[in-house]
């Protein structure tokens, strides 16, 4: 029977209900107002109250109002037809819902329970599986979506029949297992699992060793990120968090790309609604939304819901590459959803950690981002969760507590700086500041010396030295005055500059420049350093600056034609013509 | 709103702060409205049979024997066509003098839109202005603050802008106008003969801050009724964001929240997003844009407020005195219009955005020179150009009392880049060069 209560409390979203049974810690309840049922979770009980978050508007809620306790945690479905779908955050699909209002208590089945999808069978009977073993597949899109033993199930099974191929329903049974016992269970196509709980399924999860291509030149060149690798991007707002979001999500070399879109502007989403089935994936040439998944709590859905996102989000990636994908996730923002526990907390009345936030920020930050990963499978396959969050500290100061626990659990990190921004130097990544732990993995250095070439990092290396280098120039510079300073210091910072305009710089709006694939940063790389390896004698620094800036101005137009075009080549003669000058 | 037979009358409360009241009641629903000694009141906190009222006309006076009456529900508004050059308080009433608006009852704070059945905002609004023509288009279904010190003159640039947008309906939401602002709204509306599509919900400095809190609802209900109901295009005007945030931060601190930065309450961002994500393009054709005000303190854009509207908002737009041109200028590196990209270059000339990054770029370059001047360093002859084009960049189209066309602002950037820069150093793509570089007048 299940345990039921009346609500005794209301401040906001949080509700206390007594109970007058036994619950769980996030088991899942509905509040009946009126007819209208509203979701929440159990955060906290005492004695014979729990304490609930609400996942919607508690407006009209009274006093004595009824609950019922579920016997579930929050949960999602998991089956053919998550691709191309536009989820809120407790993973309703947003596109069945009717009206132009979100309605409260209005929840939609995440997948189509009538649709036919052609099924083949992997398993035979008489085979033993374990939880996350594929027994059979179906089409979804391009994809060839496996139909697995379900993650819940615990010991190893026999399967005693598979469904011939043909159409089923996610509902029909396509497999009858055996477990030790010789009792028989029934497999269908879909299967729930809690978002907070780790997925597992994999047999080991190694560290990264291969590089994720994502286009961007100030990544992928300066910072690389690891496939299965994390990383975060922080910044003030105004400084091109979310382009760059778009830009990796659009260009990314991954099979699917999950992005979570939490407690941000609804027009950021639409514009992923609108333009993705438009855009063309630049690695398969198929619409960019055929691979994508939306998870969106925008800033103005409940809050509660917000948590709720990022979790419902890491678990789709989860499924995916517990079917040997490569799977790149975003999060915008993971502020937005510790402001949602930090808002829980404060009515909660704990105590409150640095700036009024959960003491356990820091230990919740590192365990979603420890979800992410490359993992070899039970079959040998291997499938990743590549997981870039963006983080957005108060008045853009790094020090304040998400940035620095978020900073403890990444091990890329892409400042953005509001001074390259007020510059339009964008993307806007600082490139002293930023680093990716991977260029220090000897794993990473390997794959890049055979992918690249030979010695690559250490080219990366002396690029960032030269960047450095610069900017000390730079201040020397400011200081003490063009006059005050040697030639030297002068070629030193528009050497760094040359690096700035040419290889970071990157016009994420232009059809060439926007996406730069690895051989022609390559390319680009070499050449800039190439000038940067000469000496240069000039009589004065205007000399130095109008020599640089021309070198500058070719070299840009260069990013702007299409690799090795006839017009790329045009500039590429006319920089070779100015660099015979000197 | 008025009081009705059969309803609940409680006469004990047994906690006042200076926001907050709080009774013994049964039966009272959250958010559910309240008369406090004749006071409006809402229920923010429910424990028990305590029941706890925020009363936006403060608690002065109130003795804890004061009558208190539920109504049974929200904050509501009568929305119809009736709205239109109607001018009302924060609880909706009418003070114009005129009769009170008949129409449909509805809440106010209602639900948002469903993401999904958004549309991309693509319609431009012209304003005239270069600074935000130029620099930060703006498009319809956007929202967007001005972030500016006290002193500027931000009501004057909001109220043009509205005026020559061209768009149905003009809502007005006053938070903490002084009188004299008020009116200077009404009479900027009169004479310009708007009345007629301006609906403004306003409270004034002389009236109690919490009731402030009410205003942005009233006014996005208004405009969700002619957005939604009618299709038409809904142009919000929410002046000043700051005392709003203010108004939260004085109920949260009554009810013993414990603050977070700048002692503003933890849920500020969420607050503020609820209103903001109002703004919308809609399936049908209707929209609504929200132009706010948020005065900041010194310039400081670090503070909380200011903060968090920045990461809600679709950019911000500076206003700042630019003492070389001595005009009020839209500062083109702290403003920003995320939104700007969907109609430069489509709905204006294909140079737009080219123009813009590298006018911007040429600004910040004298930005560079001005402090290398300040320290007392000689200055190249790049540098001297830089800032000729400054000054003239500045007062031809930074400045907020230019009116021109977008097309004639495009040609007067190029005209100033002939005027003081090679070709080379636009760093401009070749193909636009060809097509509108102007060499200067000798």
């Amino acid at each position: 029977m299940k345990t039921t209560g009346k609500v005794t409390g209301i401040i906001a979203n949080l509700v206390t209900v007594e109970v007058d049974g036994p619950v769980a810690q996030n088991e899942i309840c509905f509040i009946d107002l009126d007819g209208v049922e509203l979701m929440a979770e159990v955060i906290k009980v005492n004695g014979n109250k729990a304490s609930v978050q609400v996942f919607e508007s508690t407006r009209g809620l009274q006093i004595g109002d009824k609950v019922e306790f579920q016997g579930y945690m929050l949960e999602v479905t998991l089956g053919p037809g998550l691709l191309s779908s536009n989820f809120d955050g407790l993973q309703n699909n947003l596109a069945t819902m009717e009206g132009v209002f979100l309605k409260r208590g209005e929840y939609t089945k995440p997948l189509d329970e009538n649709k036919l999808w052609d099924f083949t069978p992997i398993a035979k009977a008489g085979d033993q599986v374990i939880a996350a073993d594929w027994l059979g597949e179906v089409k979804e899109g391009w994809l060839s979506h496996k139909i697995m033993v379900p993650f819940n199930f615990e010991g190893t099974y026999t399967v005693k029949s598979v469904a011939k191929a043909g159409q089923y329903k996610i509902t029909d049974t396509i497999a009858t297992l055996t477990n030790a016992e010789g009792e028989e269970v029934k497999v269908t196509m879909m299967q729930k699992w809690p978002v907070k709980v780790a997925v597992g399924g994999y047999v080991e999860k190694p560290r990264p060793f291969k590089v994720m291509e994502t286009g961007v030149r100030c990544i992928d060149t300066l910072n690389p990120i690891a496939e299965g690798g994390t990383g975060f991007i922080p910044g003030p707002f105004g400084c091109g968090k979310t382009v760059l979001q778009h830009a990796l999500a659009e260009q990314a070399d991954a099979d699917i790309i999950i992005m979570a879109a939490c407690g941000e502007r609804a027009n950021e989403v639409v514009e992923i609604f609108t333009e993705f089935p438009e855009l063309k994936d630049k690695h398969t040439g198929r619409s960019l939304m055929e691979r994508t998944i939306i998870i969106c709590n925008t800033s103005n859905m409940p809050v509660a819901a917000r948590e709720a996102s990022v979790y419902t989000a890491m678990t789709l990636g989860e499924y995916y590459r517990a079917m040997g994908m490569k799977v790149l996730l975003l999060a915008d923002s993971t502020s937005r959803w510790a402001q949602a526990l930090r808002e829980m907390s404060n009515r909660l009345e704990e105590l409150p950690g640095q700036d009024g936030f959960p003491v356990d920020l820091s230990a919740i930050i590192s365990n979603f981002y420890a979800r992410a990963g490359y993992v070899k499978l039970n079959n040998g396959a291997t499938g990743s969760i590549t997981f870039i969050g963006t983080v957005s500290p108060a008045g853009g100061n790094l020090k304040e507590p998400v940035t620095e626990s978020t900073k403890k659990a990444a091990r890329c990190f892409y400042g953005l700086s509001q001074n390259r921004a007020d510059k339009k130097r964008y993307p806007a990544v600082d490139p002293v500041d930023s680093y990716s732990k991977y260029l220090e993995y000897p794993e990473i250095i390997e794959y890049l010396d055979n992918k690249i070439e030979k010695g690559w990092v250490d080219k990366v290396t002396k690029t960032k030295y030269i960047i450095r280098r610069g900017k000390d120039a730079y201040e020397q510079i400011n200081i003490l005055g063009d006059d005050g300073v040697p030639m030297s210091y002068h070629e030193q910072y528009w050497k760094s500059e040359l690096i700035d305009f040419v290889i970071l710089q990157q016009d994420a709006f232009d059809e060439i420049d926007g996406s730069t694939p690895l051989e022609r940063q390559k390319f680009m790389l070499d050449l800039v350093l190439g000038i940067c390896d000469r000496s240069f004698k000039f009589e004065d620094f205007e000399e130095c600056t109008t020599y640089f800036k021309g070198l500058i101005n070719i070299c840009r137009q260069m990013n702007y034609s299409e690799y090795k075009s006839e017009n790329f080549e045009k500039y590429l003669g006319q920089l070779k013509e100015e660099l015979k000058h000197e | 709103m008025s009081e009705k037979a059969f309803q609940r009358i409680y006469t004990k409360l047994s906690a006042i702060t200076k926001a907050t009241v709080t009774l013994e009641a049964q039966g009272v629903a959250n958010d559910e409205l309240a008369l406090v000694a004749g006071r409006l009141a809402q229920v923010v906190k429910i424990k028990d049979n305590a029941v706890t009222l925020q009363v936006f006309g403060g608690t002065e006076d109130i003795p804890t024997n004061a009558e208190v009456t539920f109504f049974g529900e929200p904050p509501t508004l009568n929305v119809s066509d009736d709205l239109a050059g109607r001018f009302f308080n924060a609880y909706g009433d009418p003070i114009d003098g005129g009769p009170a608006v008949e129409g449909e009852k509805r809440q106010i704070g209602g639900p948002s839109v469903n993401p999904y059945k958004r549309r991309m905002p693509s319609e431009l609004i012209p304003t005239g202005i270069a600074g935000i023509d130029l620099n930060n288009t703006l498009v319809s279904g956007q929202k967007i603050p001005f972030f500016a010190d006290p002193d500027q003159p931000y009501n004057r640039v909001m109220s043009m802008v509205a005026l020559r947008a061209d768009v149905d309906k003009i809502i007005l939401g006053g938070m903490g106008l002084t009188n004299d602002d008020y009116l200077f709204f009404k009479n900027e509306f009169e004479s310009a003969g708007a009345l007629h599509k301006i609906i403004s919900f306003v409270n004034t400095t002389d009236q109690p801050p919490v009731e402030r809190l009410l205003i942005p609802d009233m006014a996005l209900t208004a405009a969700e009724y002619f957005a939604v109901d009618k299709n038409e295009k809904v142009l919000v005007l929410l002046t000043d964001m700051t005392l709003y945030a203010d108004a939260l931060s004085i109920v949260s601190n009554r009810m013993d929240q414990i603050p977070s930065k700048d002692s503003m309450p933890g849920s500020l961002y969420s607050d503020l997003a609820k209103i903001y994500e109002k703004a919308v393009q809609l399936p049908d054709g209707g929209s609504i844009t929200i132009i706010a005000v948020t005065t900041l303190n010194d310039g400081d854009i670090t503070h909380a407020i200011p903060d968090n509207t920045g990461y809600i908002t679709e950019g911000q737009l500076f206003l700042r005195a630019d003492p070389d041109s001595g005009k009020v200028i839209v500062d083109p590196f702290r403003s920003l219009s995320r939104l700007k990209q969907h109609v430069q270059n489509k709905k204006t000339r294909e140079d737009h955005s080219a123009v813009m990054n590298t006018s911007v770029r040429l600004y910040a370059d004298a930005a560079n020179a001005k402090t290398k001047l300040e320290n007392g360093f000689d200055l190249s002859d790049y540098d001297l150009r830089c800032l000729d084009y400054a000054k003239e960049y500045a007062t031809r189209l930074l400045a907020i009392d230019v009116n021109i066309p977008i097309t004639e602002m495009l040609d007067t950037a190029w005209e100033l880049f002939g005027k003081y820069f090679t070709k080379a150093e636009t760093g401009l793509k070749e193909k636009l060069i060809e097509k509108y570089w102007k060499d200067p007048v000798k």
